[in-house]
């Protein structure tokens, strides 16, 4: 890995660590740092390791929000306009309501770990991907 | 009437927990130099160590005294409260958490203006973040005079002001000496602190029943006076179709608001990257389902051992729960430990609260509004410092106005106006190629504007006895929380503001970089 040298304007912005294949050494193959050493962006974005980045992070992403959110509002809507359904007694004083309402904490921690495993197993090496075709890091 | 122990107790176990965090604070700050120490604390956090402040940063008064508090006057109503708080993490992981820390350094400001014109956009968050820090912070504020009251029993209104603007001034202090570090280092203790109460509080409580929630609530059901039916929805939002819909709207504003608060926003920029704001967010999600496990216990045992009627007699009214009963099982002791960790939880929030209003100002509008991004950083940090110094005391002037105010309901009202403001803006921005300034300032305007104006025309400010102007009928609008009208309204605007706008060519490479940005992390290090 080569590092790529600071220019006197980069030193406006955040420094920025350059590591990777596509640098100065090699001007022929197709660059995604511009000469001073910024990626370009518009270049990245239509790669197709960044395409499927971007599938893999909406296909999890948006189908699990509407799934939560509909699981939490049907909780909501059940306590507010199905008082007898929610008020039967399963355990003891404890009710159907009580056991929805844990039932929440449990999919929240099953949604939270969920995603954290995908992120690791096909978000994490994706970018890993990405990182090493572009030449550049976060 | 029952004692509350040892008021000089309690203000010493408090004054010791001040004095240690204090020090603790002024060690972790020795370097507080440049604006990333002081907004971010130099992005130098771990996920887990910040997944605790970010849970201290819910564990507010009003989620710990509130919650339990609702929890045992109201039973199952309140307990739906605290599902909200819980599921509110998931929005905060899945869709803002990590395209937010790729793309920010300080503010919330810098992802809305990060594609788009930058004066006009940086002024509407601005705006934005010190409304909602504003109206969070006198709930805060007004929790700790109903505390102040109970724990130390000063009861004259003056006596509460003086308290007020002690607690007022500490905290400015923190943030002054600690600037992110130290508030971050003050939350972690305290959440710490926290979670070990509740927990030994409930583990305490099940042993005396057997390990039976169900036991728990059979002997607290003999101590309201609905007997059984306050295991059952209804007890506090009634069964009127207005009540219901106020609730649903509640609900919406709980889920939708939390990850949209800017102190919390801005507690992702304290981590070194995307990946550790994940870690974190993981670990605030598992403090706060162990918390509001915990509540659930805490607030059925002070119905079931200090009684409905107690608690609602007692100087803090239903804040006062879990206060009354860590004195019916632990004594003066562990009542002065409870209340301490109370204090130090209205302190940390506020300082946190007071840290994003005085970034936003300083580092939105006073370096990127009027001096067009060429401020001198020493300069900047040193407005944001004066900035938090008059927050501080605008949030004392206010909380001493709100005294007496029910405290859980101005946090929902806080919720309603930073989900209607925030979320839809920071969602378009991330994942909605062609959103633009227009449409940005729709969607801020229109959330934050038809929020404040519904809150207006609500029962909450008149035409009802708990209102705040009890005396004057100018409520057309029936709900008392806005949230399901106002959230998808600042949809509506954002969307139709942009389709309906040109789109901004020069604007593309900026658009580029911040989508590539978001959702790889390429470019984010800061």
């Amino acid at each position: 890995m080569t590092k790529a040298v600071w220019s006197p304007g980069e030193t406006q912005h955040e420094h920025r660590e350059m590591r990777g294949f596509a640098s100065f050494e090699d001007p022929a193959a197709l660059s995604y740092v511009d000469s001073d050493g910024n990626p370009k962006f518009t270049l990245i974005r239509e790669t197709d390791e960044f395409r499927v980045l971007r599938r893999r992070l909406t296909a999890f992403v948006f189908p699990m929000t509407a799934l939560f959110l509909s699981s939490y509002l049907t909780f909501v809507l059940l306590s507010a306009y199905a008082h007898e359904f929610v008020s039967t007694k399963v355990i003891g004083v404890i009710n159907v309501g009580i056991l929805l309402g844990l039932g929440q904490f449990v999919t929240s921690i099953i949604i939270t770990l969920g995603y954290a495993r995908y992120a690791k197993r096909r978000l994490d090496p994706q970018r890993q991907l990405l990182a090493e075709k572009t030449g550049v890091e976060e | 009437m029952p004692t509350t122990g040892n008021p000089v107790l309690n203000l010493s176990v408090f004054a010791v927990f001040v004095l240690i965090t204090l020090y603790i604070v002024y060690r972790a700050s020795s370097r507080n130099v440049t604006a990333s120490d002081y907004y971010a604390a130099g992005s130098s956090f771990t996920g887990a160590q910040n997944g605790v402040a970010l849970s201290g940063d819910f564990l507010s008064a009003a989620s710990f005294l509130g919650i339990s508090g609702g929890i045992a006057a109201h039973g199952y109503d309140g307990f739906l409260y605290s599902v909200g708080w819980v599921v509110a993490w998931l929005v905060g992981l899945l869709l803002i958490a990590e395209g937010l820390r790729n793309t920010g350094r300080f503010t919330v400001g810098d992802v809305l203006a990060f594609r788009m014109r930058q004066r006009p956009v940086r002024a509407a968050a601005a705006n934005a973040t010190l409304v909602i820090s504003f109206f969070y912070m006198i709930a805060q504020m007004a929790g700790a005079g109903g505390l102040i009251a109970l724990l130390l029993n000063v009861s004259s209104k003056w006596g509460q002001a003086l308290l007020i603007a002690v607690v007022g001034m500490v905290m400015v202090l923190y943030v002054l000496v600690g600037g992110m570090k130290g508030t971050t280092w003050v939350q972690i203790i305290k959440a710490v602190l926290l979670l070990l109460c509740v927990t030994l509080m409930s583990i305490f409580l099940l042993g005396k029943f057997g390990f039976s929630l169900s036991a728990i609530m059979q002997q607290a059901t003999e101590h309201n006076k609905l007997g059984e039916a306050v295991l059952d929805p209804g007890a506090k939002y009634g069964f009127s179709t207005m009540s219901k819909l106020d609730f649903v709207s509640l609900a919406l504003s709980l889920v939708l608001g939390i990850a949209s608060l800017p102190h919390v926003l801005m507690r992702f920029y304290t981590v070194p990257n995307a990946s550790e704001a994940r870690r974190s967010v993981v670990w605030a999600t598992w403090t706060m389902v162990i918390f509001y496990l915990c509540t659930l216990v805490i607030g059925f045992g002070a119905m079931a051992l200090v009684g409905t009627d107690t608690i609602a007699a007692a100087p803090g009214g239903e804040n006062s729960a879990a206060p009354l009963l860590a004195f019916r099982i632990g004594g003066a002791v562990l009542l002065g430990i409870v209340s301490a960790v109370a204090f130090a939880t209205i302190l940390a929030v506020v300082a946190g609260l007071t840290l994003a209003a005085s970034a936003s100002f300083a580092h939105d509008v006073y370096a990127n509004v009027i001096k067009r991004g060429n401020a001198e950083p020493r300069r900047e940090i040193r407005v944001a410092r004066l900035t938090a110094v008059v927050v501080g005391a605008l949030s004392i002037v206010g909380g001493i106005a709100a005294n007496g105010q029910n405290v859980a309901f101005l946090v929902s009202l806080a919720l309603a106006l930073a989900a209607s403001a925030n979320l839809s803006t920071i969602l378009y921005t991330i994942f909605w190629r062609r959103f633009n300034t227009t449409g940005t300032l729709w969607s801020i305007y229109g959330g934050l504007g038809s929020c404040l104006v519904l809150i207006i025309f609500s029962p909450v400010m008149s035409g009802a006895k708990t209102s705040i102007f009890p005396d004057v009928d100018f409520a057309w609008f029936p709900l008392g929380n806005p949230g399901l009208v106002s959230i998808p309204f600042s949809f509506l605007c954002g969307f139709l503001a942009t389709i309906f706008s040109k789109a901004e060519p020069e604007n593309a490479d900026r658009a580029a970089e911040m989508e590539v940005r978001a959702i790889s992390g390429i470019g984010a290090r800061a």
